[in-house]
């Protein structure tokens, strides 16, 4: 093998993982060469960006079952994220959970909250695929594609409508900031471990469904070839259905810990989380779940990076920057393989 | 029934006939030039009226993209932005930064002639406008040959989102003296155009008017020839198969490159236009909304049908500058009780527009007869995979 086939053939494989890991590298020699000499800084950095990205990877999920079975990029699905926010926000102040409540009635709320966000997201999901989606089904890819754009719009409008056109404070009801583990200076806060603790158990479940249920048996079925599915008996609008129900579950409880970690909420915050979801969705390759989770991480990584380092107004530049390179140099992403039949 | 029935086959009749489409086009554009002299010459209805020829150029610009040659742009704002910077550059005083008292003036008059920066004659900038804009299409264009339908849309709404960010924060960015743009303030004032006379907006906005109605003529003159040119088969036939395309002959990427390029350079021509009429150009008009109103016109009249883009460019721009803002304004809170005003759901309006479009009527209103047949067979456009291999 010649050494440019052999570098082509290597830029191929690790090329993104080589750019991805530039970024940590980089900050942490500088701040091994700069004083103090420790790494600290860094890994606050990188503990704050994991429980920031384990919200953009219930997001990311999303998207990624949705274009895993219909490929259709659901573009409402970052306002959908933004409706459970709003909904939580809702509950919290319909349950009067405050500052003061006790921690079993704040726990004990919390979880009522983040069911009932998680079904009226799910239902919302639903519907708007009823809706919107599944009578073009057989229409060119661009039609539903822009009757998403159109829900995205709707329902910012909702947004808009009922919280108003500015951000919104929300009660930090599990007081975020507090230290709950510090090992050598990085420490871990309260919502990371909310952050990481609403993900990991909803991701796992998931997974878990999809694999081992008769349902998630159906799904794969009909994200690999509808036709076939439908041959076998599986009912193919339902399995759809279930796909979006799924996806907005994991929206909705995205919505709620987004509230409690950010504690400020607005209409528009759906649109960026949308596109930084899809970009971590299109990193670990579109239709892997597991990527979508992994894409996730990283790009929540990314973000903190680029808050702390470069300065937050240029985040959304850095994310979009990524996002095209990825598209164009690795669409399949990190860990996904082209995710349909051809044909 | 008989009678209108009568007048259908009249109408087709007529359209069948040689130079139909010139007669019409010619009535309807004389039409278009008398009409602002029946209007109060700084009214609200001629203001909206100069939006809408300006919409007009939007919208033909991204119809080349997305209706003939039918990459979905989801960015098409970046080129506004582009175009209206352009002007602020190079007609106000903004680069005085670098030039200090002393000013270059070409063919400028009014208060123009007298600042120091650089101020060039609208037609330059325009011009130049259209260079930069063209040569950042391609830039955009280039990274999405590969890709296809979805994935184009969301690279270049990246794209537009990145251009919107740098107009944001481009008040950071600086270029030794040169400050890039002012963010969130405006540049201001920009120079008003001096072309057979000194526009001044203080006394008549019908100059204007008349100067976007000549660009949209233009405009409109381009659109058509292109249509019926060997490069505007090429886009189509792009559009309703790619793979069939590419194995005729037709060179997909400097095709593809050309459909970008060109409805850029349109949609920096009507930047700098907006720019100099709105007189301020900030970071807040470059918004992903401004891409999905462009949009919205293009589907509303059907996506590759020039007439019908027409048609949903000055029917937004009268509802958006219009109906919403003003006539309708209380509607909500006045007719149904409710506590709200029509401007606070506008892109909720677009949204619906767009979701019962697609569902109702994918073609548009006024379909091109070749896409509504692509459209209700899905021609070519089902089994296209994600990502072609090389084009």
């Amino acid at each position: 093998m010649s050494p440019a086939a052999a570098l082509q053939g290597f830029l191929a494989r690790y090329g993104l993982i080589v750019v991805l890991a530039v970024g940590p590298v980089f900050y942490a020699i500088h701040d091994l060469a700069t004083p103090p000499h420790s790494l600290v800084t860094l890994g606050n950095t990188l503990m704050a960006g994991v429980s920031n990205g384990a919200i953009w990877a219930l997001v990311a999920l999303g998207y990624t079952l949705v274009y895993g079975i219909i490929e259709l990029i659901n573009f409402a699905h970052g306002d959908l994220f933004m409706v459970g926010s709003f909904v939580s926000y809702g509950m919290m102040g319909t349950l009067g959970l405050t500052l003061v409540t006790g921690p079993l009635g704040l726990v004990g709320g919390l979880l009522v909250t983040l069911v009932v966000c998680m079904l009226v997201c799910g239902s919302l999901n639903t519907m708007i695929e009823r809706v919107a989606y599944r009578p073009l089904r057989n229409a060119p890819k661009l039609a539903p594609l822009i009757t998403a754009v159109g829900f995205s719009f709707i329902l910012q409008n909702v947004g808009v409508l009922w919280l108003g056109g500015s951000q919104h404070g929300v009660p930090d009801l599990v007081r975020g900031s507090e230290h709950l583990i510090n090992l050598g200076g990085v420490t871990v806060d309260r919502e990371d471990a909310l952050a990481i603790g609403v993900t990991v158990p909803l991701v796992l479940i998931m997974t878990t469904f999809i694999a081992r249920s008769r349902l998630g048996k159906a799904m794969r079925a009909t994200a690999q070839d509808p036709e076939a599915a439908k041959l076998m008996g599986i009912n193919v609008d339902t399995t759809i259905s279930l796909t979006f129900m799924i996806g907005g579950l994991l929206a909705g409880a995205g919505g709620l810990v987004y509230a409690l970690y950010q504690t400020n909420i607005w209409f528009f915050q759906g649109f960026r989380a949308g596109l930084i979801a899809f970009t971590a969705a299109v990193m670990g390759g579109i239709g892997n779940l597991r990527g979508a989770v992994l894409g996730g991480l990283i790009i929540g990584i990314i973000q903190q990076l680029s808050d702390n380092r470069i300065g937050g107004e240029w985040t959304p530049v850095v994310v979009f920057a990524y996002l095209i390179l990825i598209m164009v140099f690795r669409p399949q992403g990190l860990l996904g393989e082209e995710t349909r039949e051809a044909g | 029934m008989s009678v209108l029935a009568d007048m259908r086959d009249t109408f087709r009749e007529l359209r069948g006939r040689r130079h139909f489409t010139l007669v019409a086009g010619s009535i309807a554009v004389a039409l278009a030039a008398i009409f602002p002299l029946l209007l109060s010459p700084l009214g609200t209805t001629l203001d909206t009226s100069i939006y809408a020829v300006a919409y007009v150029v939007f919208a033909l610009g991204l119809n080349i993209v997305v209706g003939f040659a039918g990459l979905l742009d989801l960015g098409y704002v970046a080129f506004y932005a582009i175009g209206a910077y352009t002007i602020g550059w190079f007609g106000s005083d903004w680069f005085s930064s670098v030039t200090g008292n002393s000013g270059v003036h070409v063919a400028v008059g009014g208060q123009g002639a007298t600042l120091p920066g650089i101020h060039l004659n609208f037609i330059l900038i325009v011009v130049l406008a259209m260079v930069l804009t063209a040569i950042a299409g391609a830039i955009i264009g280039l990274p999405t040959l590969r890709l296809r339908g979805d994935y184009i849309a969301i690279v270049t709404l990246a794209f537009g989102e990145i251009a919107g960010s740098i107009a944001l924060n481009g008040d950071s960015i600086h270029i030794g003296k040169f400050q890039l743009t002012n963010g969130q303030q405006a540049i201001s004032p920009i120079d008003q155009p001096n072309l057979f006379t000194q526009f001044d907006s203080a006394s008549s906005l019908r100059p204007y008017y008349w100067l976007g109605l000549a660009m949209c003529v233009l405009v409109l003159l381009v659109n058509f020839a292109l249509r019926d040119s060997r490069l505007g088969r090429a886009w189509i036939a792009i559009r309703e198969d790619e793979v069939a395309a590419a194995s005729m002959g037709v060179p997909l990427v400097r095709t593809k490159l050309l459909a970008y390029a060109m409805g850029a350079a349109l949609g920096g021509a009507a930047g700098a236009f907006l720019g100099t009429y709105s007189q301020a150009i900030d970071s807040n008009q470059f918004q992903f909304s401004f891409s999905i109103l462009i949009l919205a016109m293009v589907i509303l009249g059907g996506l590759g049908s020039i007439w019908g883009v027409v048609f949903g460019a000055v029917a937004l721009a009268v509802i958006d500058r219009q109906l919403i803002p003003n006539t309708l304004h209380n509607v909500p809170h006045d007719v149904f009780g409710l506590n709200f005003t029509l401007s606070q759901i506008s892109f909720g309006i677009f949204g619906f527009l767009l979701v019962v479009m697609m569902l109702a009527r994918p073609e548009g209103l006024f379909p091109e007869r070749r896409r509504k047949l692509e459209l209700t067979e899905a021609v070519g456009t089902t089994d296209e995979s994600l990502f072609e291999a090389r084009a």
